[in-house]
């Protein structure tokens, strides 16, 4: 597998909450984007992936979405992965409400 | 109104029982998430954007004061103190806990509710229009005849292994308000010389291949129902396709086969299976439609009625729009809207339920329907406390005149909520209708449907709106599809799409423009929007949307 892929961010949702989350460097769970690892080789995504997978009493549903660098740390791409983010757009419901 | 036996009761309780030992197995690790996928779904959990969601089935949409009041409670204990009521007539709560989710399910079954999915390929839930039993001019309340379906259906062994999901739907009135014509099957009830029958139309459906119901048989008459019925499935059971997921739906096996050629195997299969049928199942209709027996109407007139009509111009302009005729002549159907200008369609606070439990319970023989059209019923409140119930609407921003206006817009929850979504829709029907009454158009364009999907699998009915917007991804940016002259009233027709698609912040101004053009060429006000797309079809709204060029520039 290539090793320059488009970085990747490792994300899932919480068991018990159903909260978005993604994988931080330290191998824990962050629920803030810039606060993710950002993958930057396939072969890790990959690793990653199948070690989630493993993790099922933890997250449900991890897959990789597309991130970049940024200042404060990986941001999304897609819009998708941006309404991930914060929480609906009708209420401050979800993450939004506790930020 | 329908009751459950004892032994659903019992039934229910047993299920909640299992499911918690299923959650706790969960958490505790000894249940994967790959085991407990499917029994979290047959218990309606499921896993969206944000959270999790229980969806809660409404049969019939209907529901009595208690059952409204104990939604309020759950929606205040265990998720944020309201509900999102859905086109399919169930209700969801959009941020329970996993760990919470059977107390939920444990204080539905305390009045006889549940979140008990139909799920796979066999026949699904069974719906029946809003204003059954109540509406006037109703030929016969469809619920029974859904019921019996229901009842016929669940475990009846030919049937759990079909090519594909399968849904019936079921009118009583000729303002077919089910959307017959958009199911597997619908049936239309029908006198013919006094006796009882349904008109069966076979092959509709929306989502990926909209396709509208053709007439299989014009008149089935009561006796024969479930054996013809049986023999549509049969045929669809030995003909549909396997091997393609899309083309699985009997609305492909109709379209590919050909109705005459379906119709000459479906009478065939009757003929052999009516001998079977021993008459147990009118039997058992008769047993359910007493269930379903309509309140005992109070003869006491309709009071002040008439006087606070001429009287209050907002109250009549809520009776106007937001009421229907009854059955009886001092009756009157009431709709509350839940499409405040701004508000979510479909949402209502736990304060709200409250409300019209009360006021359903103290005015409206304890009855409530939740409609497709994400709206809340009143389908049996006397007139002579339409008034009272008015001001107390109006005091909890539940009287909004807007029922079949521009505003009274079905929106899916999209990507705000759905995890299949390919954009929002909830904030495009909100921006929709925060524009329109800024510009305080929407009396004067009247009656118009405006329907709104945030994908494909078109939840929020996009092909039967006058207006359907459809929410997609195109390379990364959020796309909005317009189709027109769609319809899913009883001469159904799915809309046309208008040329390529607008980006999020260019979809209301699209609308405008649509909507002017029609103010510009309408035959005076009687013509609505439908009807003048009718005459004068696309072309001039095509203009309108794209400039004179057209649509050259198709995106899509
Ligand atoms: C948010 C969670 C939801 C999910 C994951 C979901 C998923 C789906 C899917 C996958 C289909 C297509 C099924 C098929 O044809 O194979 C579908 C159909 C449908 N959904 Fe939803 N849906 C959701 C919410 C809703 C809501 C809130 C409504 C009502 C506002 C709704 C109303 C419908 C209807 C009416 C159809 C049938 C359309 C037809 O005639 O084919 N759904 N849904
Ligand atoms: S139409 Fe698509 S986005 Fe909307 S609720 Fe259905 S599956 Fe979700």
């Amino acid at each position: 597998m290539s090793a320059t892929v488009t970085p990747k961010v490792l994300t899932a949702n919480a068991l018990l909450e159903g909260d978005v989350v993604y994988l931080a460097p330290d191998g824990g769970w962050t629920r803030q984007h810039d606060r993710a690892l950002l993958i930057t080789d396939a072969a890790t995504a990959e690793l990653h992936l199948l070690d989630a997978a493993a993790r099922g009493h933890e997250v449900v549903g991890a897959y990789l979405a597309d991130a970049k660098a940024g200042p404060k740390g990986p941001e999304p791409i897609h819009f998708r992965e941006v309404f991930r983010t914060r929480g609906p757009s009708n209420y401050a419901h979800g993450k939004q409400e506790r930020a | 109104m329908y009751r459950y036996s004892e032994f659903d009761a019992d039934f229910l309780r047993n299920r909640v029982a299992q499911f918690r030992t299923q959650v706790a197995r969960r958490i505790d690790g000894s249940l994967t998430e790959e085991e407990f996928k499917p029994l979290r779904l047959m218990n309606g959990l499921y896993l969206q954007l944000h959270a999790y969601m229980l969806r809660v089935a409404i049969p019939y949409g209907t529901l009595n004061g208690a059952q409204m009041r104990q939604l309020a409670m759950i929606a205040d204990r265990w998720d944020r103190g309201y509900g999102h009521f859905t086109t399919r007539q169930n209700i969801q709560f959009n941020w329970p806990a996993l760990r919470d989710v059977p107390d939920m399910l444990a204080a539905l079954a305390d009045v006889g509710m549940h979140a008990i999915q139909t799920s796979g390929n066999c026949i699904r839930n069974v719906t029946a229009d809003h204003f059954a039993g109540a509406a006037k001019d109703e030929v016969a309340d469809p619920r029974p005849v859904a019921e019996l379906i229901r009842q016929w259906s669940t475990d009846h062994p030919e049937f759990q292994f079909l090519p594909r999901k399968f849904k019936v739907a079921v009118t009583g009135h000729a303002d077919d308000r089910a959307v017959t014509a958009a199911h597997d099957i619908g049936l239309r009830l029908v006198r013919r010389d006094g006796a009882l029958g349904a008109a069966v139309l076979v092959g509709g459906g929306l989502g990926r291949t909209p396709m509208i119901g053709k007439i299989l048989a014009e008149f089935v008459p009561m006796a024969d129902l479930l054996p013809y019925l049986e023999a549509v499935v049969a045929v669809y059971n030995l003909i549909g396709r396997r091997d393609n997921k899309y083309k699985a739906r009997i609305k492909i096996t109709v379209h590919e086969t050909g109705i005459d050629a379906i119709r000459a195997q479906v009478n065939a299969e009757f003929a052999a299976r009516k001998p079977l049928f021993s008459g147990v199942d009118q039997a058992l209709l008769a047993e359910i439609t007493a269930h379903f027996a309509p309140p005992a109407f109070s003869d006491q007139g309709v009071g002040g009625f008439a006087a606070d009509y001429a009287a209050d111009p907002v109250f009549r302009a809520f009776v106007d729009t937001n009421t229907a005729p009854h059955r009886h002549p001092d009756y009157t159907i009431a709709t509350i809207s839940l499409k405040a200008h701004g508000a979510t369609p479909g949402d209502c606070s736990s304060a709200q339920m409250r409300l019209i439990a009360d006021l359903a319970a103290h005015y409206a023989h304890d009855e409530i329907r939740i409609s497709h059209e994400q709206n809340v019923v009143l389908p049996h409140l006397p007139k002579r406390h339409l008034k009272a119930v008015h001001q107390a609407l109006l005091g909890a921003g539940l009287a909004t005149a807007n029922i079949g206006l521009l505003s009274d817009i079905i929106a899916c929850p999209g990507m705000d909520y759905c995890a299949l979504a390919t954009a929002r829709s909830i904030p495009v029907a909100q921006e929709i209708a925060t524009h329109f009454d800024a510009l305080k158009l929407e009396h004067d364009i009247g009656p118009l449907k405006i329907k709104i999907s945030g994908c494909i699998n078109a939840c929020g009915h996009h092909h039967v709106g006058h207006i359907g917007i459809l929410g997609l991804d195109r390379a990364g940016v959020e796309s909005y599809q317009i189709t027109l002259g769609g319809d899913g009233g009883p001469d159904a027709v799915i809309g046309e799409r208008a040329g390529p698609g607008f980006a999020y912040d260019q979809i209301v101004p699209a609308i405008e423009r649509i909507l002017r053009a029609y103010l510009g060429l309408r035959m005076g006000r009687a013509e609505s929007f439908l009807a003048a797309y009718r005459r004068v079809g696309m072309e001039p709204f095509k203009a309108a949307l794209y400039g004179a060029g057209g649509a050259e520039a198709d995106a899509a």
